[in-house]
């Protein structure tokens, strides 16, 4: 295990702003997007989405308008990776959505800030307005004729379901923040019906490292269908929380070791949406292929009930579920109910059958990625920690 | 002759819509350049339109998926997730309603984990639930107990509510909203957002917190809801139902002193019979007059009656006014002039464009110049005394029981109408009396108001109070016969159901003025010449087309006279028609009504005798005469969008 650092000595403290617009802008769009698909770069925001399959569909997609949005919502429970680029790294973001409008062809950019970022905004705005005067932003950027982006930031009003980014974009035109119907997806019907690229925080600022640095020098690190270096928000019970910058392909053992966390019964990779990892499987790799994860980490100490564990998650998901649809937004307050008999011991073993068919089915039926993922917590605390649950009684 | 012009403003009763338009847009650009695609469902494989959904697919096969949130007439929605199947591949289940085929798939509509997913949606909708069927104004047609009876649903599995937990809002003279009864499948929120342009509802708060609320929260009657019902009819549910009067119109008819009136509008006639088992488009008029005679009404007459009278009354207002705008050049008169008989209508315009209503014709509705007349002229002739005259307005609306609420509607001292009732509540009238509608023996409507013309009869579907009008104008004016203008006296061009019409009449001679209208002009010579130019639209949110235009002063501004309906497909579409509506029934009931049209041998207005005689009789100042426009006519009120 190589490389962990923490916050103040990231990857992002070494890359110059401008040097990799430069490179991109010296090149053609084609270019960039070859460089950006050997790097072999996965969208940070969790799905892990090949980034240079979506710019080049956007890229390919008809429409005279095109908009490249970046997703900073950062509502994931636990994560807090994205408000420490936007703080310290800003001018990255931005670059690297400008190199996403010279590959695809966009003329305008947004922010997606989410509310509780609103005091990091006039920062953001006077990043932007240097940026502005350094050409870096605007007509004719560096130089290039023609070339022609601008950055705008707008807020989100704090509902964790517009990180999703269909929410995201009907939250942009001014609707109720709810997940659209897809297809159609955004690369072709985006905002105001333009084709669209939205893009976590994160991986704007990897594509400008990978542009500066080189295809070669991102996948050296991680597996092979992982590459890179990945930001991780580390909390919960562990002597050294924070801001980390990993490999993909860490071992959940080796992250601990790192975090201070050895003691752990279990980690949940990947947020209240993530998997709740136990002991026996710290061995098992965090990357695309095996523990995909948006970046959040939280690590639960041996003295952690379960049980409140995954109330807590619940409780998120039931506060944050946008309500439109009926598995969502009636199942998962059955699988709180459940946790509930479970906690007073009166859940009988062929209800929390049931429960966790339910919950198969809400992964199956629920229309965004939040509903698919609300039980996913629940279905493996009650897989991985039977003993713990099971045979309560009340009080 | 009459020039058909069809209007570029578009064509559509589906008002733009945030999913489909979505969809529909990046579509039809793409099915320009694609060939259909290749699916397979359940093992059979057809090519459908590049872009067709699932269902279209699935319904082309025979292949029934069920569904909830999708209606035929609303955008898609994606919600309730009771359509989900299985693609070959994925990962997911997906919704078939909003599934756009793009590339060859293979789907299964019925795998174990379909089934087990629906299963779980429909528990978990009935968990969520709180009404019993047998009290319910759905019972037996409601698609949620049809849902659980198709998947055999034999106990409650994620539990039950036991407590409500809303209150019934019952603020609405047309509508109540039950929310404990609702699904959030929010066909609603798109039916008055989407289809009406209204905009009463949204969902509010978030999780199992959401709800279908109005602005703030407020009670139905202070928010600015029209009344028009298509919310009810394209509700699953029992949540919301339209505020019925049947016991108290029971209490009117078990009581001997009373003497109890019905008069029928056109459009419950040719619709009723679905209610009990009747294909769509079979119009039943006859023996529903049997059947009310059985249930106790005291009379039963034709509302088309009062709908010659209102064609008299709305055209020589309309006539008046032409006459001042072009042989008087007074510019302060309001043209066009907007058709008043639609309450929800009315409504629309006092929320949205209260500075336009003096363009709307003064002359109350039918159901109300109908109420007036029994009060006062009917009651004389029988020497009734008015306050023991019980009016009923068979309607196929919801917004005539706000109308008939209406403060200002009582000129002659007493309610115009007492109670409005809507086609379905009279099925239930009928069905709770035993009587089997279907095998009632026919019969006709009452003296002296029963005798009525098709002009009438097709005032219950889009265009026809313009078809009406038109064939009266003409020939009062020209002298003409209708029959010798048009075939079978038809005005074709302003039939039909495009959301928004326009049609022009060149007067090239005109008669002697008939006497009914002498009081009121010399001569027709300064029509001489003059092109009449109409306007027909349906649906609010075609309504609004038209007053935007008219508002940059396109087209519509320069025309004559415009009708206006509230609702998609005219008055056969209304708020109380039989559910379940769909363009396809609509249009089905569209051919009911003008099949009767053609088979009354009096087919204009001012020939109707029955209306010769109340002239002659009662309102002897003729019509817009002092009398007429105490009793006949009525003012409005600028609403406004924003409510205290
Ligand atoms: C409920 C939900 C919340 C999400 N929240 C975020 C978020 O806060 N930030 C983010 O970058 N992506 C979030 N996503 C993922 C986005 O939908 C989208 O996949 C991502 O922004 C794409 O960027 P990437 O390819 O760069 O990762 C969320 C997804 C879901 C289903
Ligand atoms: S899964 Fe939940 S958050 Fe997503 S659309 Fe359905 S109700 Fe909304
Ligand atoms: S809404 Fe339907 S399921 Fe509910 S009580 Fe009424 S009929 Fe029964
Ligand atoms: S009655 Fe009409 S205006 Fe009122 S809520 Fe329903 S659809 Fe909207
Ligand atoms: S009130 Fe009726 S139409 Fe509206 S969301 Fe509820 S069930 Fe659906
Ligand atoms: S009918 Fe398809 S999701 Fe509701």
């Amino acid at each position: 295990m190589t490389h962990a650092m923490k916050t103040g000595s990231l990857t992002f403290d070494t890359v110059e702003s401008g040097t990799g617009l430069d490179a991109a802008l010296a090149g053609t769009g084609a270019e960039v997007l070859r460089t950006i698909k050997s790097s072999g770069l996965r969208g940070r925001g969790g799905a892990g989405f090949p980034t240079s399959l979506k710019w080049k569909l956007a890229a390919e997609a008809e429409g005279d308008r095109k908009y490249v949005v970046c997703n900073a919502d950062e509502g994931e429970p636990g994560t807090f990776k994205d408000r420490v680029i936007l703080a310290d790294h800003a001018d990255l973001i931005f670059e690297g959505m400008t190199i996403a409008a010279w590959v695809i062809g966009a003329r305008y950019g947004i922010v997606y800030l989410r509310a509780e970022y609103t005091y990091l905004r006039p920062h953001l705005e006077a990043v932007l307005a240097r940026q502005r005067e350094q050409k870096l932003l605007g007509e004719n950027i560096s130089g290039k004729k023609g070339f022609s982006f601008d950055i705008q930031i707008r807020m989100g009003a704090g509902s964790y379901v517009c990180g999703e980014e269909t929410a995201l974009i009907e939250s942009l035109e001014g609707q109720r923040g709810e997940p659209r119907n897809r297809p159609p997806v955004p690369i072709d019907t985006g905002y105001l019906d333009h084709p669209t690229i939205v893009n976590n925080v994160e991986t704007f600022a990897w594509v400008v490292c990978i542009m500066a640095k080189g295809a070669k020098w991102f996948s050296s690190f991680g597996t092979e269908k992982s590459t890179g270096h990945k930001l991780f928000s580390v909390s919960g019970d562990c002597d050294r929380p924070g801001v980390y910058e990993f490999p993909l392909g860490i071992s959940v053992a080796e992250l601990l070791d790192e975090v201070g966390g050895q003691e752990a019964k279990a980690v949940q990779v990947g947020g209240a949406a993530g998997l709740c990892v136990p002991e026996s499987q710290f061995d098992r790799t965090i990357a695309y292929e095996d523990i995909p994860t948006g970046g959040s980490i939280i690590v639960f100490g041996p003295d952690r009930d379960m049980l409140d564990v995954a109330e807590n998650f619940l409780e998120f998901f039931i506060d944050e579920s946008c309500g439109q649809c009926t598995p969502c937004r009636e199942g998962v307050p059955k699988l709180l109910e459940g946790v509930n008999m479970l906690k007073r011991g009166e859940c009988s073993m062929a209800y929390l059958e049931e429960l966790c068919s339910l919950g198969e089915t809400l992964q199956l039926a629920s229309k965004c990625g939040l509903g698919q993922m609300a039980p996913n917590a629940f279905l493996s605390i009650v897989e991985h920690f039977q003993d713990e649950i099971l045979g309560r009684t009340a009080g | 002759m009459l020039e058909d012009i069809r209007s570029e403003l578009g064509d559509t009763t589906r008002a733009p819509a945030s999913q489909r338009t979505r969809t529909a847009e990046v579509l039809k650009r793409a099915r320009e350049s694609h060939k259909p695609v290749e699916v397979t469902i359940d093992g059979n494989t057809i090519e459908v339109p590049f872009g067709a959904t699932i269902l279209d697919a699935a319904q082309q096969l025979g292949i029934r998926i069920p569904t909830l949130c999708y209606h035929e007439d609303l955008c898609l929605a994606g919600v309730c997730r009771v359509c989900v199947v299985e693609i070959e591949g994925q990962r997911t289940l997906q919704a078939a309603c909003s599934y756009p085929i793009t590339v060859p798939i293979k789907v299964q509509t019925h795998s174990p984990k379909v089934r087990r997913a629906r299963r779980h949606i429909i528990d978990l909708l009935l968990g969520s639930h709180y009404g019993e069927c047998y009290t319910c104004s759905r019972n037996n047609y409601c698609e949620l107990q049809r849902l659980a009876a198709e998947y055999g649903v034999d106990c409650f599995r994620f539990g039950h509510l036991s407590e409500p937990r809303f209150e019934i809002d019952q603020s609405s003279h047309a509508l109540v909203r039950d929310m404990n009864k609702c699904v959030l499948c929010r066909r609603c929120i798109r039916t008055c957002i989407d289809l009406q342009e209204v905009g009463v509802l949204e969902a509010i708060g978030r999780g199992n917190r959401t709800k279908i609320a109005t602005f703030m929260d407020k009670p139905l009657a202070e928010v600015i809801c029209i009344n028009c019902g298509q919310c009810i009819n394209r509700c699953p549910t029992g949540a919301l139902r339209a505020n019925d009067p049947t016991d108290e119109v029971w209490q009117a008819i078990d009581n001997p002193k009373k003497h109890v009136v019905i008069q029928t509008a056109p459009s419950p006639r040719a619709a009723i019979g679905e209610c009990f088992g009747l294909e769509p488009g079979h119009a039943v008029t006859f023996e529903m007059n049997t059947a009310l005679r059985r249930c106790g009404f005291d009379r039963i007459f034709d509302t088309n009656f009062a709908a010659d009278l209102t064609i008299i009354e709305e055209g020589a207002e309309l006539l008046m006014r032409l006459k001042r705008a072009l042989v008087d050049k007074d510019e302060s008169v309001a043209l066009p002039q907007f058709t008043s008989c639609s309450p929800g209508w009315v409504k629309y315009i006092e929320h949205f464009y209260p500075e336009y209503l003096d363009h709307v014709s003064s002359a109350k509705s039918p159901q109300q110049m109908f109420g007036a007349v029994i009060k006062t002229y009917y009651a004389q002739l029988n020497g009734l005394d008015p306050k023991d005259i019980v009016t009923v307005a068979l309607m196929p609306c919801s917004a005539k029981k706000f109308e008939c609420n209406r403060p200002e509607m009582c000129a002659s001292g007493h309610k115009d109408i007492d109670f409005g009732l809507t086609t379905r509540e009279l099925a239930k009238m009928i069905r709770e009396a035993g009587i089997d509608l279907l095998g009632m023996p026919k019969s006709d409507f009452d003296d002296p108001f029963g005798t009525a013309t098709g002009s009438g009869v097709i005032f219950g579907t889009t265009g026809g109070v313009m078809e009406a009008a038109i064939r009266t104008v003409v020939e009062l004016v020209t002298g003409h016969k209708g029959e010798d203008l048009f075939e079978h006296a038809e005005v074709i061009p302003v039939r039909g159901f495009e959301g928004v019409r326009y049609a022009e009449l060149p007067i090239a001679d005109v008669g002697p003025v008939p006497e009914l209208v002498a009081h009121l002009f010399d001569d027709w010579d300064w029509l001489k010449g003059v092109t009449l130019k109409m306007g027909v639209c349906h649906g609010t949110a075609n309504a609004k087309k038209v007053m935007e235009d008219i508002k940059s002063g396109g087209k519509f501004s320069q025309c004559h006279f415009i009708e206006f309906m509230a609702c998609p497909g005219g008055c056969l579409g209304g708020g109380g028609q039989p559910g379940p509506t769909s363009p396809e029934i609509r249009a089905a009931r569209a051919k009911a009504i003008y099949a009767e049209d053609r088979a009354y041998t009096v087919r204009k207005s001012h020939e109707n005798p029955a209306i010769v005689q109340l002239y002659k009789q009662f309102l002897t100042d003729g019509p817009c005469g002092q009398k007429s426009h105490h009793l006949l006519h009525t003012h409005y009120m600028a609403r406004g969008k924003y409510i205290e």
